[in-house]
């Protein structure tokens, strides 16, 4: 079995039920919560529709809208950057914070950043990088991805945040209060924030109308760090761009209902022009998303606006585990992205589902990601991606069910096996037999019944 | 080619038909009573809020609710009285021992909490981030219904930085237990002037 | 009107019963009910697990086997939602695009087509229905709980019209129980998670009897409700409402 693969990681997370339920409960209850305030919001379903056309818009004009963009953030006194990869995007952040001589740099949440290892690119380099998001710093310490976009670390306790705190920090052994934690860190990083000169962003939405950029946290730590640099560099996709201003009244809306069940983010930022004495840097990034604009199946899953509404709802995902999905975005939408940047690598993901279609309904872009999983499976499988073992059973599958007379002998010696050779079906080598009972054998198939009764009735 | 040249080529060529945009004037929420709906918004997100008649109200509401021995910074001269005004010239750091912070804003928003701030309100733009605890006046008449009403509000004003704050600054990362206080301010408390 | 009736491969096989419920049910309603012998698939596993393209000559023999009626009733949502949504054939599209529209789950041809309005039907049980993924955001037998939008169940509604039976409330009304097809073997440690916790939201709120359109969803619960010696028994919904005292 692949230790790499969602089948075999989520199976070891099952392995401590009691964890499994926590953390399903845990994410349950964040649905539960988008779905109280979205009954609140008037014409809910009509603000996802508007907010699905405005991406299909973007999407279709994006040529366009860069360069209004990239015209307008230059007007604002913000450099700009183009990045067709993640190796450019690290070079470019690079060698911004080396023309100043600065070693260190606090950067909030940016899952792009997390795709490109910028972290461990600068450290290479002799930079030293803070996450200053809470989850993202706690899984900084403990040297493990996040396993939400939102919520890094979800899957963690706090006695094991307390024991990361004590080893790091010198909190005192077995303190997990989480008040008393986020103190800690609070503390820890207010000085991170006053002493480093240099401030990463991500972007949540990039206005092409007016050159601006919006960053939307709950903690603060964005604008603490922002607003206390000399060199405030902000990462983006292009894919992240609106047309005009008064669009980011319907994502706002929508943004934080969807991943909470809060009415807005505490904060909603909004950076159009440096402050004196003060540089800002975007770097516009590709990294595989001009090619995911080309596939006409896939595309839409450029719509995404990272609330992760999707993971919280997904029942695979909330009881196998975000960290199961190996790859930067977890979660159904990661598993509609990933096969684009590596279909090897991430093959397995669009069959971690069910195909049980809650996330398309949660999405406040309303992609429809289950049909999109969906048509992956078929693009991986002729891409020659699926394992021998599985090809073969399904072409013999195809085979007996083409042919009514193979098909019929085959359900009676299926249903002889059952009854009166259970043990062929009932062992450890048959995963269906693991947990579940065999369905029992009737003494005769609806066929059988049909050709005796059929005159009777 | 440069990496800009390709990236766009490679747009230009990927992009589908135009689809055109939706038309949003469609989303309007009445208020039967928008100061109240503000007012359980912002406390059923963890704000405090005062109704007062005036500004002078606000100075006698500072002492008896915060610690007046540690910094107060306003950029109000209206409350010089039990603020220290902020120096426009000051360095961002210089603010980082202020524990209350007194600023008034633009306008509020009724459906989430937020008031919606620019520089000339702010003064500096680590302020309202920097403090301790916030402390927003806001007029009652300021008070819009959606975001929708906040951005015809905001119109084409050409601010370099303005945002929105929601709240105290909070975190539910750890068990989703939710603590107030981040790195943000601590507590948020907004004066509303009838 | 004529019915065609589709008796999905693995209800043929083992559950007969509900194939038999359909039949009589709809025998019932007035309908001429034909049962063509030669049918097998409509080519779902294959399809789920990405196989869609070996399906032709299964769909060329749906086709053939069921072009000829007014309607098609299928006792499996999710065996109606493959073929509205996937059948497609080379050799006979027209016929293809026909029957994705005529094809129906067996609820919803007694809500919509039938009208249906009373039921001559006993079971005095407490019954949980449970909505199957297909069924619910597929064919939308139900509201699903993820929209803001009017409350309706077709199940519900029928059931409702048995006498002596009393429906149970769920914690969560529509969470997937992790059949998933292929995905109950390739991904067996979550598959079944998810199958005893529906079980177990089914048997904290009272119920004796879990009910569904698809027998894919019930013979895994079953297969765990077995294995954990429980006396909740699962029963397809033509059972329910064909069954008399």
């Amino acid at each position: 079995m692949n230790t790499k693969e969602h089948a075999t990681l989520a199976e070891n997370f099952n392995k401590d039920e009691e964890r499994v339920n926590w953390h399903d409960g845990s994410l349950w209850w964040i649905r539960q919560k988008r779905d109280k305030i979205a009954n609140q919001t008037p014409q809910w379903e009509e603000l996802r529709e508007a907010a699905s056309a405005i991406k299909s818009n973007v999407l279709s004009n994006l040529h366009d809208y860069l360069l209004q963009f990239e015209s307008n953030l230059q007007k604002n006194g913000i450099k700009v950057h183009w990045a067709e990869d993640a190796a450019e995007h690290n070079e470019i952040v690079y060698s911004i914070l080396k023309e100043k001589n600065i070693t260190q740099m606090g950067k909030s949440k940016s899952m792009l950043t997390e795709q490109c290892h910028l972290n461990e690119y600068l450290e290479e380099r002799g930079i030293d990088v803070i996450n200053s998001d809470l989850g993202e710093y706690i899984q900084q310490l403990d040297k493990e991805p996040p396993s939400h976009i939102v919520l890094p670390c979800i899957h963690k306790r706090k006695e094991e945040i307390g024991e990361l705190f004590h080893e790091y920090l010198g909190t005192e052994k077995g303190l997990s209060d989480p008040t008393l934690l986020t103190r800690a860190a609070r503390k820890h990083l207010r000085n991170v924030f006053l002493t480093r000169r240099a401030a990463l962003t991500g972007v949540n939405f990039g206005v092409a109308e007016t050159g601006e950029y919006i960053v939307c946290t709950n903690e603060g730590n964005a604008d603490m760090g922002a607003h206390l640099s000399e060199v405030q560099i902000a990462s983006m996709g292009i894919e992240k761009l609106i047309p005009q201003k008064k669009h980011l009244g319907v994502f706002l809306r929508l943004l934080a209902r969807s991943a909470t069940g809060q009415p807005i983010t505490i904060y909603s930022s909004h950076f159009r022009k440096p402050r004196p004495k003060q540089e800002m840097h975007l770097i516009l990034v590709d990294a595989g998303r001009s090619r995911q604009l080309g596939l006409v199946d896939f595309r839409d899953s450029l719509k995404c606006i990272k609330c992760g509404g999707c993971m919280n709802t997904c029942p695979v995902y909330r009881k196998g585990g975000g960290l199961s999905y190996h790859n930067t975005i977890t979660g159904p939408i990661g598993a509609i992205l990933a096969p684009n940047l590596d279909m090897k690598e991430h093959a397995d993901l669009p069959f971690a589902s069910t195909l049980c279609g809650s996330c398309s309904n949660v999405c406040p872009v309303k992609i429809n990601i289950h049909e999109q999983l969906y048509k992956w499976r078929q693009e991986i499988v002729k891409q020659g991606y699926a394992t021998n073992k599985k090809s073969l059973g399904i072409k013999i599958m195809s085979w007996t069910l083409s042919s009514p007379g193979t098909y019929k002998t085959t359900g009676k010696v299926g249903r002889f096996v059952l009854k009166h050779l259970p043990f062929v079906l009932n062992n450890k080598i048959n995963p269906w037999y693991k947990q579940r009972d065999m369905p029992q054998a009737p003494k005769e198939s609806f066929d059988e019944w049909y050709a005796k009764n059929k005159d009777k009735s | 080619m440069s990496s800009r040249e390709k990236i766009l080529a490679t747009v230009l060529h990927n992009q589908p038909q135009l689809t055109p945009l939706p038309d949003i004037s469609i989303f309007k929420v009445h208020n039967q009573d928008i100061v109240q709906k503000y007012i359980d918004t912002f406390i059923g997100i963890g704000g405090k809020i005062f109704s007062v008649e005036s500004i002078d109200a606000v100075k006698i509401l500072i002492p008896e609710n915060f610690d007046i021995t540690k910094r107060i910074v306003t950029t109000l001269p209206e409350l010089t009285d039990v603020a220290e005004l902020y120096s426009p010239t000051a360095d961002p750091h210089s603010f980082q021992d202020v524990e209350l912070a007194i600023i008034n804003a633009h306008f509020s928003v009724a459906e989430n909490g937020a008031v919606w701030l620019t520089e000339p309100v702010m003064g500096h733009r680590i302020l309202p981030y920097i403090c301790q605890h916030l402390a927003v006046i806001v007029s009652a008449t300021s008070i819009v219904s959606t975001m929708h009403d906040a951005y015809a509000r905001i119109g084409e004003d050409e601010y370099g930085f303005g945002a929105f704050i929601g709240g105290p600054s909070k975190t539910a990362d750890i068990e989703q237990a939710l603590v107030m206080g981040a790195h943000g301010p601590i507590t948020m408390t907004v004066f509303i002037i009838k | 009107m004529t019915v065609g009736l589709f008796i999905p491969c693995y209800v043929n096989q083992f559950y007969p019963h509900a194939a038999i419920a359909t039949l009589q049910l709809l025998q019932k309603t007035g309908v001429d009910v034909v049962y063509p012998p030669k049918q097998t698939c409509c080519g779902q596993p294959m399809a789920n697990s990405g196989f869609e393209y070996l399906t032709e000559d299964c769909n060329d023999l749906f086709i053939e086997n069921f072009s000829a009626f007014d309607y098609v009733v299928a006792p499996s949502a999710s065996c109606v939602l493959h073929i509205k949504d996937h059948l497609h054939s080379q050799k006979n599209n027209e016929q293809a695009t026909l029957l994705r529209a005529k094809i129906y789950e067996l609820v919803e041809f007694l809500t919509d087509i039938l009208k249906v309005e009373k039921l001559e039907a006993c079971f005095p049980h407490k019954v949980g229905i449970h909505h199957s993924c297909h069924g619910l955001r597929g064919l939308h037998l139900s509201q699903m709980s993820e929209l803001v939008a009017p409350e309706f169940s077709k199940p519900q509604y029928l059931l409702n019209m048995v006498q002596g039976l009393e429906l149970i409330t769920l914690d969560r009304q529509d969470e997937c129980c992790g059949f998933g097809g292929t995905f109950c073997v390739t991904e067996e440690a979550v598959s079944v998670k998810m199958g005893k916790d529906r079980v177990n939201d089914h048997i904290k709120n009272g119920a004796e009897y879990i009910t569904s359109s698809d027998l894919s969803c019930l013979m895994h619960l079953e297969g765990i409700l077995h294995r954990n010696k429980s006396a909740v028994k699962i029963i397809h919904i033509a059972e329910i409402l064909n069954s008399t005292l």
